[in-house]
């Protein structure tokens, strides 16, 4: 199985990999069309600012690329929001499309980031089977939208967020699962062997 | 509901850990991987790693372990010591670190904190503070692992430090770090009361009351400890069982 991880340049990649070597699989980073269009499962990770971000993969012309995958795509944390319509970080950005929700910042009460292990419930999917409702880790400062077309688990912080979303072959998780203990791996392990 | 944090910090040199520790089935108590998967079993919700190796040459050993580390675990770490540019922060996220925290440099040079909220994003700076309450009765911070006083006061700059974009704040009393004597709790809560990211409660924790005292009293929403886990005083599921017993959100 050829596993790509979809490299523009976004932090957290190291860990990714690393996840998923620990469940025997093996990984290769490349933000070349050509590796990601023949690819059976594709991540796409991401950690920092969305509108960066977005410039960095329209400068590698992967923004047309990614919504044409017919394989599994598992895009983690920005890499989820930037599958979004719209996002409201940086002034502003126009996010793939593939999802029509909107990413809003938080606001209210509570600490921004919304930082540290949290509850997932409302669990669906078939990246879900096998994990139970609990706590999985979180850093984020925007969230995506609750929209019950494509919401397959809920999370709950100054008000309902999608943890995680799906829309045929794409799949986005708001958590880490390669930061959330065995929860995680289990969930990297459902999405590798779809 | 989100999870208050127990954190334990292991303080590096040379690639190796420097406090011992009580875990005696491990191979070698210095190794850096051991530890650090030891307490990922236990339930540790993050780990914090302080690199005070002085020596020049460090980046290197110190990208292998964080190597090594991030292979061996599945929960978040911070990476912190002498972290002072963009192109260390970028080499430690490339090796696996989820975040970094930064002390001297950013006192030395505030913009740093700007610099790389906008480059990585705030969630993963966090800025470390260092502080002890001086004689007018006001708290000032230090800086070089606390040898040395600034005329910066620590209200001031946690302030400062979150408007220029810190992801979360690692406050350390000085007057209780090592002592077991409790969390300082009234700067805790200012601190806690002030700021709109998280902050880590740190130094001076000795029993499981000090940590229930961080989050009920002192509004933490993680408590870091280090020598208190290292000599086996208290577990972190010890820990965590205490504070779920009292009311207190953990993950279990």
């Amino acid at each position: 199985m050829k596993i790509v991880i979809i490299d523009y340049g976004a932090g957290n990649v190291y860990s990714v990999m690393t996840a998923i070597e620990r469940l025997g699989y093996k990984a290769v980073l490349s933000s070349d069309k050509n590796e990601i269009c023949t690819a059976d499962k594709v991540i796409f990770p991401g950690v920092g600012q969305a509108s960066s971000a977005l410039a960095e993969l329209k400068n590698r012309g992967l923004d047309k690329v990614l919504p044409t995958l017919k394989v599994p795509v598992l895009g983690i944390c920005l890499g989820m929001q930037m599958m979004c319509a719209h996002s409201q970080e940086g002034g502003g950005a126009e996010g793939l499309g593939i999802f029509p929700m909107t990413v809003r910042r938080f606001v209210g009460e509570e600490k921004i980031p919304h930082m540290g292990w949290n509850d997932i419930y409302g669990l669906s999917s078939p990246i879900m089977e096998g994990v139970s409702e609990g706590k999985v880790y979180f850093v984020h400062s925007y969230y995506v939208e609750v929209d019950d077309r494509y919401t397959i688990a809920h999370c709950d912080y100054m008000g309902k967020f999608s943890a995680a979303i799906k829309r045929d072959n794409f799949y986005g998780v708001q958590f880490h699962p390669e930061k959330s203990a065995a929860v995680g791996e289990k969930m990297i392990k459902n999405f590798l062997e779809l | 509901m989100l999870a208050k944090r127990i954190i334990p910090c292991l303080d590096v040199k040379d690639g190796r850990t420097v406090k011992g520790t009580n875990f005696v089935n491990l191979r070698d108590a210095g190794d850096i991987v051991e530890l650090s998967s030891r307490y990922c079993e236990q339930g540790a919700d993050e780990l914090v790693f302080l690199d005070i190796t002085a020596s020049s040459d460090n980046r290197s050993t110190r990208c292998e372990w964080v190597k090594s580390v991030s292979r061996a675990i599945n929960i978040p770490f911070t990476v912190g010591g002498g972290i002072s540019s963009i192109k260390d922060v970028e080499l430690l996220l490339a090796c696996g670190a989820d975040k970094i925290s930064i002390n001297s440099a950013a006192l030395s040079r505030p913009r740093l904190i700007d610099e790389l909220s906008y480059a990585f994003g705030a969630q993963c700076v966090v800025v470390a503070v260092d502080a002890r309450k001086e004689e007018d009765g006001q708290w000032y911070t230090y800086v070089k692992g606390g040898r040395c006083r600034t005329d910066v006061k620590l209200y001031d700059w946690v302030k400062e430090a979150c408007d220029r974009g810190a992801g979360e704040i690692l406050f350390t009393s000085m007057d209780n770090d090592g002592t077991h004597s409790g969390y300082a709790l009234e700067p805790l809560s200012v601190i806690t009361s002030m700021v709109d990211v998280p902050v880590i409660a740190s130094g001076g924790a000795g029993s499981l009351d000090h940590f229930y005292e961080a989050f009920a009293a002192g509004g933490a929403q993680a408590a870091l400890a280090a020598g208190l886990f290292h000599y086996g005083q208290l577990t972190i599921p010890q820990v965590k069982k205490y504070l779920s017993e009292k009311g207190i959100e953990v993950r279990l």
